[in-house]
């Protein structure tokens, strides 16, 4: 019996297998992590080589470069690939990573479905850019698609599309319920709830989140999916049906999808500025207690995107309220996130550049959130530029700029490589840089009434607009940098310490440099 | 696994399929939800009530509007554009159709209400919009709207728009025909 025990044991101590197979057949953690994390930035490529082909076409006033309804499968392309590609994959790699390793779990729950989670994925968007190829081209009805656009008048690739994103929903709740199982019951004894990292606290939110509202997410694309080929009528007016409904079923989803999007970026940048600063991180009880508040208050804003659809004025007053008052845990966050810098011995390293940038221009994204939620001021400022400016400095600066913190962050302990931080500074400048010089200028022409969605644009918008395009290549190209140093560090460079940062603090950073195949399969001691 | 593991993973799988039908059930929701508020326009055919019909009612006006969904080629119109009513006293109104085709063609007139709290006092005995209509080519029909503004209208209205928009629906099959049906009674 006990042999047995012994031989079991053994096994857990190999190596990853070789070749293609260990990334096929791979139920750990860390090897899903990496997958997780490279799909995520090829997608964040491709979907990046679509706003290239956007803002070229943005450079000057009139059609330059493409068709008007190759524009429109740009620009939902774009969209989608961003969202289901590039964030939410990027976040699930960097929890598939971290997690296990933050609250001394050997692995994750369900590392067979974790697999599953992952593999499926390049599928869903195989299918969606293959629609690129079809007869009447891909989606063009923006990433919200909105019905009708996306019933009575879609390409016939529509199909494929709906296909996708069941496909990506599959994939998002089956890492949401392996994250939420494993937060739950793999924690090491004495990782009790309040003592848990925070970005393991913005995860377990993150993951009930995607359980309530992908499967809202499948509903509205089946019910497209039966209007377009069941005759059923859940959106055509002609048959009974409301196209505001599909608004309303969409925004449920699309609300509590945007803090999908962002919790996660709050959690890794506690850990950054914490690490830099020196110092314990301020007020971390009021950080959990933020977080939960503003997944919660979620659910019950989603109308702000749709005001000027003819909600009764009771109704758009109630969600002018509720939105603002998100801005309450926001700022709660905010002000943790300066308090904990307060006075700390601060050093400026690439990740701590990224995450003080991300509290500074989400804060700015934030803000213009908050002019969106004026009912009377969204009136004017609905579906212009201004909007666009708003969710590109919250997604850009606040969700990819965390990502690339974390990545800077933990890449030493994932590669056992220390980056080189002159590259690493000069990739944060333009980044800086080049975001800025591409979406601050977008809230001027936004305010001046420019439109989004059209390929074309009055002549008064031309110059911002040209600035606005310059700022998108110096950024856009400045990610081929990232690339090439994510790929350096890879392959070389000086050897990480194990804590790697002398102020990191962590279960994640008692362990070698590079982290070893399996870690923690005895639990560690945590007092 | 452990037992307590295998716990949370059940609420969270049965979690998923609840949360994909209270997507469905958000469509009823919906409807009923326009129906006690009477927002988005929507009018439901009420019975009629003695109790809603008063002397003491003010003049205010009701203006009708006709539209053609996109690819309705049929000619369609109020009688008249603007009309004065009493409120609490039952009118009537009829708007006018043609089907200019050489085709046998089925319509659904689809209704709204501004100002949207006005739709709640709007009460519908009978309307065109409660059923489909099938014209022969080249035929006519005057298409009756009979319906009383409440008493309860708030003062501050003193105009509401009642508009119409006529879709083709003949290419719809019955199934199509029949949920139109359930939703409109």
């Amino acid at each position: 019996m006990s042999a047995v025990i012994e031989n079991h044991h053994d096994d857990h101590d190999h190596g990853p297998a070789k070749g293609i197979t260990r990334w096929l057949y791979t139920t750990n953690h860390k090897d899903i992590g990496t997958l997780y994390l490279w799909f995520s930035f090829a997608m964040f490529l491709i979907g990046g080589a679509m706003a290239m082909i956007i803002r070229a076409e943005l450079f000057q006033p009139g059609m330059q470069i493409v068709e008007p309804e190759f524009y429109n499968q740009m620009i939902t392309l774009h969209g989608l690939i961003m969202i289901f590609g590039g964030v939410m994959p990027a976040f699930v790699g960097l929890a598939n990573w971290l997690v296990p390793m933050m609250i001394g779990a050997p692995d994750m729950a369900l590392p067979r479905m974790n697999n599953l989670s992952f593999w499926i994925l390049p599928f869903a968007f195989f299918i969606l850019l293959s629609s690129l190829f079809m007869e009447g081209g891909a989606p063009n009805f923006g990433w919200t698609f909105y019905a009708p656009l996306s019933t009575t008048y879609a390409p016939p690739s529509v199909t494929f599309f709906i296909f996708s994103v069941h496909i990506m929903g599959a994939s998002s709740i089956m890492g949401a319920i392996n994250v939420v199982v494993t937060i739950m019951n793999m924690r090491a004894p004495g990782v009790t709830l309040m003592k848990m990292p925070l970005f393991v606290w913005s995860w377990l939110i993150t993951a009930y989140l995607l359980i309530a509202v992908m499967p809202v997410l499948a509903g509205a694309v089946t019910m497209m999916l039966m209007d377009i080929h069941f005759g059923t009528s859940f959106f055509n007016a002609a048959g009974g049906g409301d196209p505001v409904l599909f608004q309303h079923i969409f925004w449920f989803f699309g609300h509590p999808e945007v803090y999908i999007m962002i919790l996660p970026a709050f959690g890794i940048v506690s850990h950054i500025i914490e690490t830099f600063s020196r110092k314990q991180l301020f007020g971390y009880s009021s950080m959990v207690w933020a977080m939960l508040s503003i997944a919660i208050l979620s659910f019950v804003v989603w109308a702000h995107h749709m005001f000027t659809v003819g909600l009764p004025l009771a109704a758009e007053i109630f969600f002018m309220w509720a939105t603002m008052l998100i801005a309450v845990p926001t700022g709660v966050k905010v002000f943790n996130w300066v308090a904990t810098m307060f006075r700390g011995s601060l050093t400026f390293e690439t990740p701590m550049l990224f995450a003080v940038a991300f509290v500074v221009l989400f804060t700015i994204g934030g803000l213009s959130g908050l002019m969106l939620a004026i009912v009377p001021a969204d009136f004017q400022y609905h579906d212009t530029y201004f909007v666009v400016a708003h969710f590109h400095y919250v997604l850009v600066p606040g969700a990819i700029f965390s990502i690339m913190a974390a990545v800077y962050y933990w890449i030493p302990k994932w590669s056992g490589n220390m980056y080189d931080e002159r590259l690493g500074k000069l990739h944060f400048w333009l980044s800086f840089i080049g975001v800025n010089v591409t979406f601050f200028p977008q809230h001027f022409i936004g305010l001046a009434g420019m439109p989004r969605r059209y390929p074309d644009y009055a002549l008064i918008f031309a110059d911002w607009n040209m600035v606005s395009s310059i700022g998108a290549f110096l950024f856009g190209f400045s990610q081929l940098l990232f690339l090439f140093i994510v790929i350096k560090t890879v392959m070389g460079g000086k050897k990480a310490t194990d804590q790697v940062w002398e102020g990191a603090k962590g279960l994640e950073w008692t362990v070698a440099s590079p982290a070893p195949y399996h870690t923690f399969s005895t639990p560690p001691k945590v007092d | 696994m452990k037992k307590e593991a295998k716990k949370t993973l059940i609420k969270l799988v049965v979690a998923v399929p609840l949360m994909f039908a209270f997507g469905f059930a958000l469509v009823p929701l919906y409807d009923v939800f326009c129906e006690v508020t009477g927002i988005n326009g929507k009018v439901f055919q009420s019975e009629y009530s003695e109790e809603l019909v008063t002397d003491d009612g003010r003049t205010i006006a009701i203006q009708f509007i006709s539209t053609n969904n996109e690819n309705m080629p049929w000619t369609f119109k109020p009688s008249e554009q603007v009309m004065k009513i009493e409120t609490g006293k039952y009118h009537g109104v009829t708007f006018y159709v043609k089907n200019t085709t050489d085709k046998k063609m089925t319509a659904q007139a689809v209704p709204s209400v501004a100002p949207s709290n006005a739709a709640a006092h709007l009460k519908k005995l009978e309307c065109f919009c409660f059923e489909q209509q099938e014209l022969m080519p080249g035929e006519e029909a005057l298409l009756p709207v009979k319906l009383l503004v409440s008493n309860e209208l708030p003062s501050n209205i003193k105009n509401i728009i009642l508009s119409y928009t006529i879709f083709d629906i003949t290419d719809y099959d019955d199934e199509v025909l029949a949920h139109n049906q359930m939703a409109m009674e």
